[in-house]
């Protein structure tokens, strides 16, 4: 006993050393886990709103597809809906798709594929750079470059989809290159081993090989396109009309919840808070199937059951 | 002498300024099997990449020199054609993944041309034959081709490659990554493949140049030190080097 006096005073030095880490370890932690409340509050808080204040409103079955209500304080006021709401922005959203699924995918493609000349890598540069840019600047672009040259669209589902379809190229683009990145050498050179032409190559062996990637990145640029207020409501206006004609405005959701939060309407709030859950809830939705079927893509692609 | 199928003629080439093979001339005589040996880095795989003109796809290479396929310059032709002429299997087997075994055959015919649907499957049927796996994946040809072993994988590669109806094969180590059984396979399969094929095999393993090769050619740092009959080159190698080299004092 008497020899441990003096491994007693060391061990006591360590003591505190490990008293001290043990406060440092859990003042950290605390920290850390502050920082995922503060992180996590408005998400739930937005989504905990949404469902108490659109909850009643989203499930009246008519919601989805009735028309726009008119302007109206009183609580009786019947019959709301979205229908031509939503209506404008999956048109918005499905024509702005149409034009950058293509054109940031072969982007994409010649910024990976091509490499040669260092002109791929000025593609990956711009598109990396473009992606940061705000929406609202790509509204500008669009007005700049369409509207004063046409000014009958000034208001128009033409320019809102182009406008949405500028702030997807770049998504589209970064991450399908990134996919196609992971596409390894060996399957390149398996494919120009056997005289396959490069556009063949690239489009029905590389793409394919990078597909879940590739449509992970669709989708990301989907659900930014389909919560984008800003260019809409300088590009394409907002109606409570159904859709007739591209050169005219459309109703879109982000814009409805912009304008009808703005009234001081009672039943457009209402409208606007079942909007914003809709709106959650369908990006949810797309999330979730869109990570199901890749990781069923990817299972069968690599040969398990 | 055998006719000559293709003739390298002082090639050289280059990999980001440095030549990885010197003025290297070697003449493959048709319907054999001629083996490339030497240690590793000695240019083995540069030069049978000069071949069916893959080095050039590489960023930062050069090649100067010929390669002659029937008396044509093949850095002449149009390289897409060069290559479907001459067909190449790689160290690790490298089937499509996204395709299934059935598809993995036929993707040359496929991609390269229009065919009937009997007549893919007519030559998948056959291809499959000729590389030995058929009797294994009959009854699943639409099975993903990564479901296959190794050494399977690699017998599909082979059998893709000749479904593309080349005259050459090139195979770069085609054992490398593979098992003493599926190797023995393929070298069964290299045995037999010659009546129909050239090929080129490099393989740092000396035993499988002297079990398959008709001739062996021997590479050191970048230069052909000795060629000819592979019996001469491993009992009465006429240089030192290659002496040395088969009895194992390097490499």
């Amino acid at each position: 006993m008497a020899g441990d006096a003096g491994r007693g005073g060391s061990s006591r030095v360590k003591f505190d050393r490990f008293a001290r880490r043990k406060l440092v370890n859990r003042i950290i932690t605390v920290l850390a886990g502050l920082a995922v409340i503060a992180a996590l509050y408005p998400l739930v808080d937005l989504v905990y709103t949404a469902l108490v204040q659109g909850g009643g409103v989203l499930f009246q079955l008519t919601f989805l597809t009735a028309r726009n209500p008119t302007p109206c304080s009183v609580v009786s006021c019947a019959t709301v809906g979205i229908g031509p709401t939503i209506e404008g922005s999956a048109i918005l959203v499905g024509l702005a798709s149409l034009i950058s699924v293509p054109v940031g995918v072969l982007a994409a493609i010649f910024a990976s594929e091509y490499r040669t000349r260092g002109i791929g890598r000025v593609v990956s540069f711009t598109a990396d750079v473009l992606s940061g840019v705000p929406s609202i600047l790509m509204g500008a672009f669009v007005y700049g470059y369409l509207v004063l040259e046409y000014p009958n669209l000034v208001e128009s589902v033409i320019s809102g989809s182009l406008a949405l379809a500028a702030i997807m190229i770049p998504i589209i683009t970064r991450t399908t290159e990134e996919a196609l990145r992971t596409v390894p050498d060996a399957t390149r050179e398996a494919a120009i081993a056997l005289g396959i032409a490069k556009w063949k190559m690239s489009l029905r062996i590389v793409l394919i090989s990078a597909l879940p990637g590739v449509v992970t990145g669709v989708l990301l640029a989907v659900m930014r396109a389909a919560g984008e207020a800003a260019p809409l409501i300088l590009l394409t206006g907002f109606s409570t009309n159904w859709y007739t004609r591209p050169d005219l405005p459309v109703g879109s959701l982000p814009v409805l919840i912009y304008t009808y939060a703005l009234q001081p309407y009672s039943n457009w709030h209402a409208v606007a808070w079942g909007a914003t859950l809709f709106l959650l809830i369908a990006i949810l939705v797309v999330n979730v199937l869109s990570r199901y079927t890749i990781q069923r893509m990817v299972t069968k692609m690599s040969g398990g059951s | 002498m055998e006719s000559v199928k293709l003739r390298a003629d002082h090639l050289t080439a280059f990999y980001g300024g440095k030549p990885a093979i010197q003025d290297i001339s070697l003449e493959f005589p048709d319907r054999k099997v001629t083996a490339i040996i030497g240690p590793s880095g000695c240019g083995k795989s540069t030069l049978i990449r000069c071949l069916n003109r893959l080095h050039e796809t590489a960023p930062r290479t050069r090649v100067e020199g010929k390669v002659l396929l029937d008396d044509e310059d093949i850095y002449q032709l149009d390289p897409v054609r060069v290559r479907r002429r001459i067909g190449m299997v790689f160290q690790k087997p490298n089937p499509f993944v996204t395709m299934s075994i059935y598809d993995n055959v036929s993707a040359a015919m496929r991609f390269n041309g229009r065919h009937t649907r009997e007549e893919l499957d007519h030559a998948v049927v056959h291809s499959l034959q000729q590389s030995a796996l058929w009797e294994e994946v009959k009854d699943r040809v639409d099975a993903p081709a990564t479901s296959l072993s190794g050494g399977q994988q690699q017998r599909l590669c082979i059998a893709r490659a000749l479904a593309a109806d080349p005259e050459v094969l090139l195979m770069d180590e085609p054992c490398s990554a593979l098992d003493p059984i599926a190797t023995a396979k393929i070298e069964e399969l290299v045995g037999r493949l010659k009546t129909d094929y050239t090929v080129v095999i490099v393989t740092h393993n000396m035993q499988q140049a002297a079990r398959v090769a008709d001739y062996t050619a021997f590479l050191y740092l970048g230069k052909l030190i000795e060629f000819g009959p592979t019996e001469d080159l491993f009992e009465r190698p006429k240089e030192k080097l290659t002496e040395s080299y088969i009895t194992g004092r390097f490499g």
